[in-house]
C-alpha cells in the first residue's frame, strides 16, 4: 500500500471520528489532539478504525508513535499486510 | 416529547422512522428529535402497532406533548416523561395519518431480512429477483447502495446549549444545598493492572482507565445507595440500577452527560465498548432518548485537560456528581516510606438534603477501595 493510500485511509478514519473537521486543512506534523481537539477516547477510536481498515494491530506501547498524520503514515507503511 | 434532562422544555420532531400501521418493538428507535443537545433518537417504550402519528416533522412542541399513539392492549403514548417532572400532556391539532395497509406477505430470505434491518432498507420497496420473486441478499445490497447518503446531522447550537446549561446550573446552585468532599487515591495498582490487561487485548478491546473509574463509582454506590437517586418534588427516590451519566465535552463547545446503563452489572470490556460508542454518538449525533433521561449520577473527568481537582455542580434531578482530575506522580507515603506514586483526586459534590459528609466520605473511601482491587472491577 502506498503512502498516499495510507494517508487517505488515516484521513477517512479521522473524518469518521470528527466529521466536523475540515480534513483538507489537517497539518501533517501537528498532533491530532491539538488541531482536532481529540481526546483519548477519540484517539482510541482512530486506532480501532485504522485496525479495521488496514488490519494492523497497534500495541498500546506504540500509541505515542501515532499522534500526527505523518507519524501514522510512517508507522503504518511497513506494517500494512500486502 | 420526552424530557431529556431537567433543562429541556421543548423539542422539534425532525423525522419519523416508522409510519402509522407499522409494528414497533420496545426499545426500537422510531423518531428523531432535535433538542439543545443535538439530534436525539427517540426509543419506543412499548411493543405494539404505531396507530397514529400526532406530531409532524418540523413541529416544535413542549415536553410532555404526545408524539404518537401506539396500540398495545390499551393505547399508550410514545416516550414517557422522565421521572420527577409532571408532564403537561397536550395533543396538538394535526391531521391523523391514515394507517397504511398491512403489506402483502413477502418472500424474503432470512439473510436478506437481517441485512435489510442492518442497512435500513425497507423491504416493502423492493422487488425480489430470487426464485418466486423472493427478495435476496443481493437485492438488499443493491437497494442499500442506491440509497442517497444520509443527510448530515445538524450541528449543536452551542450558544443555545450554553444558555440551557446555565439555566440548569443556576437552578442547581439555587435549589440544591451542595457539599463538597475530596480524596486522594493511589492509582498505582489500577494502572499496573490495566497495563497488563491491555497487553493481552487487541486494540478493539483495550480499556481506558476512565472505565475503571466509572465502574468503581458504580460499585461504591452499592455501599452508599442514597447517592444514586433523583430528587422528585420534595423527596428522594433511590434507583436500584446504576445509570452513570458520563460527562462528554463536544468539540466546538458544549457538554452532554448521557447514561451508561446498568454499570454495576456489566463487565469492563462491555462497558468500554459502550463508552466508546456513547462518546462517538455524543459527538457525531445519534444519542438515544433513554440515554439522556436515565442517569442517576454523573461522573466527570477533566484529567486530560490538566485539571487536578473538579468541583462539580449537581445536575438536577440527580443528587450527586463525582469528579476525577489528572493522574499525577507525587510523593506518597506507603508503609512508612515516601515513594513516587500516580495519584488522582476524586471529588464528590452532593445534595445535603439527601446525604451528608459522613456518608459522602464513606462513598469516596469505597471508590478508593474498589480501585485498589482492579481485578475485581
Amino acid at each position: 500500500m502506498t503512502r498516499d493510500a495510507i494517508r487517505a485511509t488515516v484521513l477517512r478514519v479521522l473524518g469518521d471520528i470528527a466529521p466536523e473537521a475540515d480534513l483538507a486543512t489537517v497539518k501533517a506534523d501537528v498532533p491530532f489532539r491539538d488541531q482536532l481537539d481529540l481526546d483519548s477516547m477519540d484517539l482510541l477510536n482512530v486506532l480501532v478504525g485504522l485496525h479495521s481498515a488496514l488490519g494492523v494491530d497497534i500495541p498500546e506501547a506504540d500509541y505515542p508513535k501515532l499522534t500526527t498524520l505523518e507519524a501514522c503514515v510512517d508507522y503504518l507503511v511497513g506494517r500494512v499486510p500486502a | 416529547m420526552p424530557i431529556l434532562g431537567a433543562d429541556m422544555t421543548a423539542g422539534t420532531l425532525i423525522a419519523w422512522r416508522k409510519q402509522a400501521g407499522d409494528q414497533v418493538r420496545r426499545g426500537e428507535i422510531i423518531a428523531e428529535v432535535e433538542t439543545d443537545k443535538g439530534l436525539i433518537d427517540i426509543e419506543v417504550f412499548a411493543t405494539g402497532v404505531l396507530e397514529r402519528i400526532v406530531v409532524r416533522p418540523g413541529q416544535t412542541v413542549p415536553t410532555g406533548t404526545v408524539l404518537a399513539m401506539i396500540r398495545e392492549e390499551a393505547p399508550v403514548v410514545v416516550a414517557p416523561v422522565t421521572a420527577g417532572v409532571a408532564p403537561t400532556v397536550a395533543v396538538p391539532e394535526a391531521p391523523a395519518a391514515a394507517p397504511t395497509p398491512a403489506p402483502e406477505r413477502m418472500r424474503v430470505s432470512p439473510l436478506a431480512r437481517k441485512l435489510a434491518a442492518e442497512l435500513g432498507v425497507d423491504l416493502a420497496t423492493l422487488r425480489g429477483t430470487g426464485a418466486g420473486g423472493a427478495i435476496t441478499r443481493e437485492d438488499v445490497e443493491q437497494a442499500a447502495a442506491a440509497k442517497p447518503a444520509a443527510p448530515a446531522r445538524p450541528r449543536v447550537d452551542v450558544a443555545r446549549m450554553r444558555r440551557i446549561i446555565g439555566a440548569a446550573m443556576t437552578r442547581s446552585k439555587r435549589e440544591v444545598p451542595h457539599y463538597y468532599l475530596a480524596q486522594t487515591i493511589d492509582m498505582g495498582r489500577a494502572l499496573d493492572w490495566l497495563r497488563a490487561e491491555n497487553l493481552k487485548l487487541p486494540v478493539t478491546e483495550r480499556l481506558l482507565y476512565g472505565v475503571l473509574l466509572i465502574k468503581a463509582v458504580a460499585l461504591a454506590l452499592g455501599e452508599v445507595p442514597e447517592l444514586n437517586a433523583v430528587w422528585q418534588g420534595d423527596q428522594v427516590v433511590q434507583s436500584e440500577a446504576v445509570h452513570v451519566g458520563v460527562a462528554i465535552s463536544l468539540r466546538g463547545g458544549g457538554l452532554v452527560a448521557p447514561a451508561l446503563h446498568d454499570v454495576q452489572r456489566r463487565a469492563l470490556g462491555d462497558l468500554m465498548r459502550a463508552l466508546r460508542d456513547l462518546a462517538q454518538r455524543a459527538r457525531t449525533g445519534g444519542l438515544r432518548s433513554s440515554e439522556l433521561s436515565d442517569p442517576t449520577i454523573t461522573v466527570t473527568s477533566l484529567g486530560e485537560q490538566g485539571v487536578e481537582t473538579v468541583f462539580g455542580i449537581v445536575y438536577p434531578p440527580q443528587v450527586a456528581i463525582v469528579g476525577f482530575g489528572k493522574i499525577v506522580e507525587r510523593p506518597w507515603s506507603v508503609q512508612g516510606a515516601v515513594v513516587s506514586r500516580p495519584l488522582v483526586t476524586a471529588t464528590l459534590s452532593a445534595d445535603h438534603r439527601v446525604s451528608d459528609g459522613h456518608r459522602g466520605g464513606l462513598f469516596l473511601a469505597a471508590v478508593d477501595h474498589r480501585l485498589q482491587e482492579p481485578e475485581r472491577l
